[in-house]
């Protein structure tokens, strides 16, 4: 795969040439470092096709894509599959490394500190409430994921088929993503003269 | 050693689930970790969640957290290679392959397919989130308001998460 085979089109700036690996490790370990409260995408978009200029915004898209598609934390990977397109496969692996360490290590750090004092009702309170807020923030990104790719009555219906299977009925989540998945695929399965359009993510740029 | 290969086991496959994002895999990862092998408790898996939340990088990596009240280091370690590697190698060799599968009529398809079903996996997994963290008036409060304030302003998300928490030590300091 040759980096770079898509030249930006019209006025976005030129890219820059591909970062060496300890940059590249570099620029995804600042952004898994400083990709607060979630929304890391639109960190990366912003770290890569804004400031680095390793990516031009077709291939972050094209890329956005793959990783929503396939399981995995879309983070991870974009970063495997930016870090690919860069650097080859010591880039993919360099990249992920470098968006996951500040986070795992925290959180890892995080799970002796707890064990430690995690019956304080104060931190408990603290952590229930957030737990709460989460809950809003959940429904922002189902919203902002459904209104990419929710399009005719039937997308929607499969949508709650799926939440009631898993959530209601205790279906595993397995089961649920092969079943419905498979039923969906199949609903939306090539057809002679009308080609189905993949659904374009757009994203908002971070503030 | 029983237990490291336990962990190795469920978070690989917990991280097969998560299809447009960790929060699709929550519903399992709750059954696996609290109900099946009784590593955490409900509460505490949330309250994990939680500081997922305000550390940076992907929410998911408290999964580590997990490994790590189980089995220490090395438990966190086990966990975090299980649950990147496998759906990893898999990104990495079909991003190969992505220029060949352009031209594939069914690639629409499955992207088009596993659209709403990711939404519906989401949607699932703030169900049984809600399920444990709204228990009165307030955190329903808290998440409406979080929600408002997320769609209507293009504030950065960790605020309204930061201070959903101070209110909660507010209220329980009042």
């Amino acid at each position: 795969m040759k980096p770079h085979a898509a030249a930006p089109k019209g006025p976005a700036l030129p890219l820059a040439p591909p970062p060496s690996l300890w940059r590249l490790f570099l620029g995804f370990f600042i952004m898994g470092s400083t990709s607060l409260g979630g929304g890391v995408i639109a960190y990366l978009r912003t770290g890569l096709v804004s400031n680095y200029r390793w990516l031009d915004d077709e291939t972050f898209v094209e890329l956005m894509a793959i990783s929503q598609s396939l399981p995995g934390l879309n983070a991870t990977n974009m970063s495997i599959l930016s870090g690919d397109r860069l650097r080859g496969w010591p880039g993919a692996f360099l990249a992920a490394l470098g968006m996951c360490l500040p986070g795992a290590a925290l959180m890892t750090a995080a799970a002796f500190a707890v064990g430690v004092g995690g019956d304080d009702p104060l931190s408990k309170a603290f952590l229930h409430a957030i737990a709460a807020g989460a809950v809003g923030l959940i429904a922002v990104v189902m919203v902002q994921l459904g209104s990419k790719v929710l399009v005719e009555i039937a997308d929607y219906a499969f949508v709650v088929l799926t939440a009631v299977l898993v959530a209601f009925l205790h279906v595993p989540v397995l089961y649920a993503l092969v079943g419905v998945g498979a039923l969906a695929i199949w609903w939306h399965r090539p057809r002679k003269g009308a080609a189905p359009k993949p659904v374009d993510p757009h994203f908002k740029d971070h503030p | 050693m029983k237990q490291l290969l336990d962990l190795a086991m469920v978070f690989g496959y917990i991280s097969l689930l998560t299809v447009g994002g960790g929060m699709a895999a929550f519903p399992e990862l709750k059954d696996l970790t609290v109900d099946v092998h009784h590593w955490v408790t409900f509460p505490e898996l949330m309250h994990y969640y939680s500081l997922g939340q305000l550390a940076p990088g992907p929410n998911m990596m408290m999964v580590a957290s997990i490994g790590a009240q189980v089995a220490g280091l090395p438990g966190a370690a086990v966990v975090l290679v299980a649950f990147i590697l496998p759906t990893g190698l898999l990104t990495f060799g079909i991003g190969r392959l992505w220029n060949r599968l352009h031209d594939w009529p069914w690639r629409p398809s499955i992207q088009r397919g596993l659209g709403p079903v990711s939404v519906g996996l989401v949607l699932a997994g703030g169900i049984v989130l809600a399920r444990g963290a709204l228990t009165n008036t307030l955190t329903v409060a808290l998440a409406v308001g979080v929600f408002a304030l997320l769609m209507l302003t293009k504030i950065n998300p960790a605020i309204p998460i930061v201070v959903s928490g101070l209110v909660g030590i507010g209220l329980y300091l009042i």
